[in-house]
């Protein structure tokens, strides 16, 4: 183990944070202030990535595709909330549950009919293909650094609109107490509707920003969609900032385990034995972590207060 | 200006509200009393749209709004301060006052942060604390503060003083006469006899969910036996 290794995994657990905070940012806003449980979320990461695979193979450039796949993401969120989640918001998780369930088959096989039963690749421009050296000496390939910055910065964006105008006051303000909101004027269903596509759109961006590097693919949604859900728990459902932290502490921890834990191991029991036992572990980390947290704080890191 | 005719109320099967009739004219400051589960907050919730009535209408000026969801009926002119006062407790005082402030009809004198801070300078000092690190008399005034920034026509309040030490309650009485005589029509649910009678112009007494008593100043100040029969106090 060198520490050129240590800090490329280090990188690529950090990218897989950013990624992770893109797809849950909006998981834990519509969770946290409408109390709904959205599975299909995920579907919005695998359709951003098709859209944008198409339209960068039409316009010939990744740039493009990216540009306009995120409204076109969005869209596809706001006709989603506006035409099912609406109709759900009154009834229990387990009808919720159900209902977005169904709305991940619908969005596999719609992805099926239209794109086909294969994958497809996102292209990466030459700028991007290459990689870049951070330190001397150490390699680290250009487009995951490009994510990074790209969630970083996304970050940055969402931490000033929820912390510093007023619309960023009303989703606060909703997270604790929806009615009040609405008896001082504020239409939620439109404040709603706007987050939903602001959500769909951040989960496109993740799922553009992972075609690259993983093939874009039906159902690619399901399995990142559990680990942002271990996300917004960790960091507490309805908090920007909790789903920021959590989800950089759950990329590294995944990515690090996956990388590291079979030599940790290897210096308290046999190489053998290390070998059996890390990968199986290091799939559980992120749940012990999860386990962990809800043991001590059930409500998260950060819950945001005073949610009855 | 508000004009609420023979509302019923139900939860589930239950009847809360038996055609309850109510009227608050431009201006005017009128209170609506009774013991405690006699229909008066459910009164409030079904004019905000909070629970809307089964039958009977809610006219405001001369508009039906009992059809109408609750950010509308807000945006036609009613402004609530809620029983609990509700603030919303992640966000500071000033945010509380600015993210639903609005001037929808385009007021030239519209409230601002500097008249409400005027008006009750305590806040002025907490003005970058949290919601839920205020206390009871400072989170009402910020309740208060709250609604006049939505610049309304009709100021609802449901309990105006309940729960507050004797100082904090004087303060919001006075404050509620400045109000006043600035030609704000007030609908005050409270227990405070005396200072309703003072400043009210109109009041209502609800038992078990309809209008047992109404009448001025004049005739609740003359009348002592309302109180043991219908205010228990």
């Amino acid at each position: 183990m060198t520490w050129a290794l240590l800090l490329e995994q280090f990188l690529n657990g950090f990218q897989l944070g950013v990624l992770l905070f893109l797809l849950a940012a909006g998981l834990t806003l519509v969770f946290g202030i409408m109390d709904l449980v959205n599975l299909a979320h995920g579907s919005l990461y695998m359709v951003g990535a098709f859209i944008c695979a198409t339209l960068t193979e039409l316009t010939g450039s990744f740039g493009w595709g990216v540009l306009l796949a995120l409204p076109a993401t969005m869209a596809v969120g706001v006709i989603v909330e506006m035409t099912a989640l609406r109709t759900l918001y009154a009834r229990d998780h387990l009808d919720q549950v159900l209902a977005t369930f169904g709305l991940i088959l619908f969005f596999n096989e719609l992805t099926r009919i239209v794109w086909g039963p294969e994958g497809m690749v996102i292209p990466l421009p030459a700028w991007l293909d290459g990689n870049v050296e951070i330190l001397p000496g150490v390699h680290y390939p250009t487009f995951r650094m490009l994510i990074i910055a790209v969630g970083l910065g996304v970050a940055a964006a969402l931490y000033v609109l929820v912390v510093k105008t007023r619309t960023g006051m009303l989703i606060r303000a909703g997270a604790s107490n929806r009615a009040m909101i609405g008896a001082l004027g504020v239409n939620i269903k439109t404040l709603f509707t706007a987050i939903f596509g602001l959500g769909a759109a951040l989960a496109g961006l993740a799922g553009m920003m992972a075609g690259p590097i993983i093939e874009v693919s039906t159902g690619m949604g399901e399995e990142i969609l559990i680990l942002a859900f271990v996300v917004i728990v960790i960091g507490g459902i309805g908090s920007i900032r909790g789903a920021f932290i959590a989800a950089l502490i759950v990329g590294l921890i995944d990515t690090m385990g996956r990388s590291f834990l079979d030599v940790l191991l290897s210096a308290a029991m046999s190489a053998s034995a290390a070998e059996t036992a890390a990968p199986a572990l290091s799939a559980m980390l992120v749940y012990i972590l999860m386990a962990t947290v809800l043991f001590f704080r059930p409500q998260g890191l950060f819950p945001p207060h005073g949610r009855q | 200006m508000l004009s609420v005719s023979k509302i019923e109320t139900f939860y589930g099967e239950s009847q809360v509200l038996f055609g309850v009739d109510l009227e608050v004219r431009a201006g005017q400051v009128v209170s609506l009393m009774g013991r405690n589960g006699m229909g008066k907050s459910t009164t409030i919730n079904a004019i905000m749209g909070l629970k809307p009535p089964r039958t009977g209408t809610i006219e405001f000026e001369n508009r039906p709004i009992h059809r109408l969801p609750s950010h509308a009926i807000a945006r036609a002119g009613l402004a609530l301060v809620p029983e609990g006062r509700q603030i919303f407790p992640n966000l500071t005082l000033r945010e509380n006052l600015i993210a639903t402030a609005a001037n929808r009809r385009k007021r030239r004198h519209p409230w601002t942060l500097e008249r409400v801070f005027a008006m009750f300078p305590a806040l002025f000092e907490r003005r970058d604390n949290r919601g839920d690190t205020l206390s009871g008399g400072e989170q009402q005034m910020l309740a208060i503060g709250r609604a006049l920034m939505t610049n309304p026509e009709l100021l609802i309040l449901d309990e105006a003083t309940e729960g507050l030490a004797p100082l904090i309650r004087a303060e919001i009485w006075t404050c509620l006469e400045a109000l006043k005589a600035q030609r704000l029509a007030i609908l005050v649910i409270d227990k405070n006899l005396r200072a309703l009678t003072r400043i009210g112009d109109w009041h209502y007494i609800m038992e078990k969910g309809r209008i047992a008593w109404s009448g001025d100043s004049a005739a609740l100040a003359a009348t002592p036996d309302l109180r043991l029969r219908y205010l228990g106090v």
